[in-house]
């Protein structure tokens, strides 16, 4: 791997001139995968008890990292961007404020920032990392729900195969797995409280699946 | 139903999450200009069936989407090992 990373300046140069803000302008307005859905209206006039509890958090930043988890210069230079190294462990997590990133596979890993420092977080990268890696925004292809409540574990029960017991599933576990036939990682943020990471063109119908996976405990939307 | 160990996720998980992606270690022909038409044939279309241990090729395909193989007894469907690419199995049939 060493010669990979040794770049000329001119290549150096080259992954920076590919970044660009993906942030349009403030007379364009970001609209979510659920955009359509009207969650706020649904969070005001639907019911405030429920068992199930569902909110979207839009429109945030997706990074997803592909580099050598034995590179220690980039694992150093991660945690200068970020404040955090990377979660190393299969199946988990870490967290930095609004900083989250997420295992996804033994060299990928998934980073989830506020959207609006997308960019910032993107260029830092390109300044701090060096050699060969990968970091791509993909925010734009997924979104997250968090879905919470008394009864968060039954209605996920009922969507993805894995166990969601405590002891299998701890607080900060991380899972990529089949949610209801399409794809989700999922992570539990809280005793009965999970993160999905959802792909947009699949957010309509795990909105549609989560209401009536939830229909029997009662579904109350948050904005 | 199986119940496949992933070794890169370092756990059980349901088979609706993988893929069987065919015959483990097949060596591509290193010059396949140099293969005759029957040696390249056998390479593109030609697998084994066996009744008993078989070496597949697996893919987690919902989770951490790595490839890794499998040695399944093809009679009972009983998994026998899981080893990571590049490792040699340590059950082989007779």
């Amino acid at each position: 791997m060493s010669d990979l990373n040794v770049m000329t300046p001119e290549e150096v140069a080259a992954t920076k001139a590919a970044v660009m803000n993906q942030l349009p302008g403030a007379e364009i307005q970001g609209q979510s995968p659920l955009h359509h859905a009207e969650l706020e209206v649904l969070a005001q006039k639907g019911p405030k008890q429920g068992g199930v509890h569902l909110k979207e958090l839009k429109l945030l930043g997706h990074l997803m990292l592909r580099m050598n988890p034995e590179n220690a210069d980039q694992l150093a230079a991660v945690e200068r961007v970020l404040g955090v190294g990377l979660p190393l462990q299969p199946l988990t997590s870490v967290e930095n404020g609004n900083y989250s990133i997420r295992w996804m596979s033994p060299d990928e890993w998934l980073i989830i920032v506020p959207g609006a420092e997308t960019f910032d977080i993107e260029s830092k990268f390109r300044d701090e990392m060096g050699g060969h890696y990968s970091l791509v925004n993909s925010s734009g292809g997924s979104t997250v729900l968090k879905v919470s409540g008394d009864n968060v574990v039954e209605m996920l029960k009922k969507s993805v195969p894995v166990d969601l017991h405590d002891s299998e599933f701890p607080v900060g576990k991380v899972v990529s797995t089949v949610f209801a036939k399409s794809g989700a990682v999922v992570r539990r943020t809280g005793e009965k409280e999970f993160e999905l990471v959802i792909r947009r063109s699949f957010a309509d119908y795990i909105w549609l699946w989560i209401q009536d996976a939830s229909r029997e405990f009662g579904l109350v939307v948050e904005a | 139903m199986l119940h496949i160990y992933c070794p890169h996720c370092g756990e059980y998980r349901e088979e609706e999450e993988f893929h069987a992606a065919g015959q483990a270690h097949l060596a591509r022909p290193l010059d396949p200009e140099a293969c005759s038409d029957k040696e390249w044939g056998e390479f593109l279309f030609f697998r084994k069936n066996p009744r008993g241990l078989h070496h597949e090729l697996w893919v987690h395909s919902a989770g951490c989407r790595k490839f890794f193989n499998v040695t399944r007894d093809t009679q009972t469907y009983e998994i026998k090992e899981v080893y990571k690419i590049g490792e040699k199995p340590s059950v082989v049939a007779e």
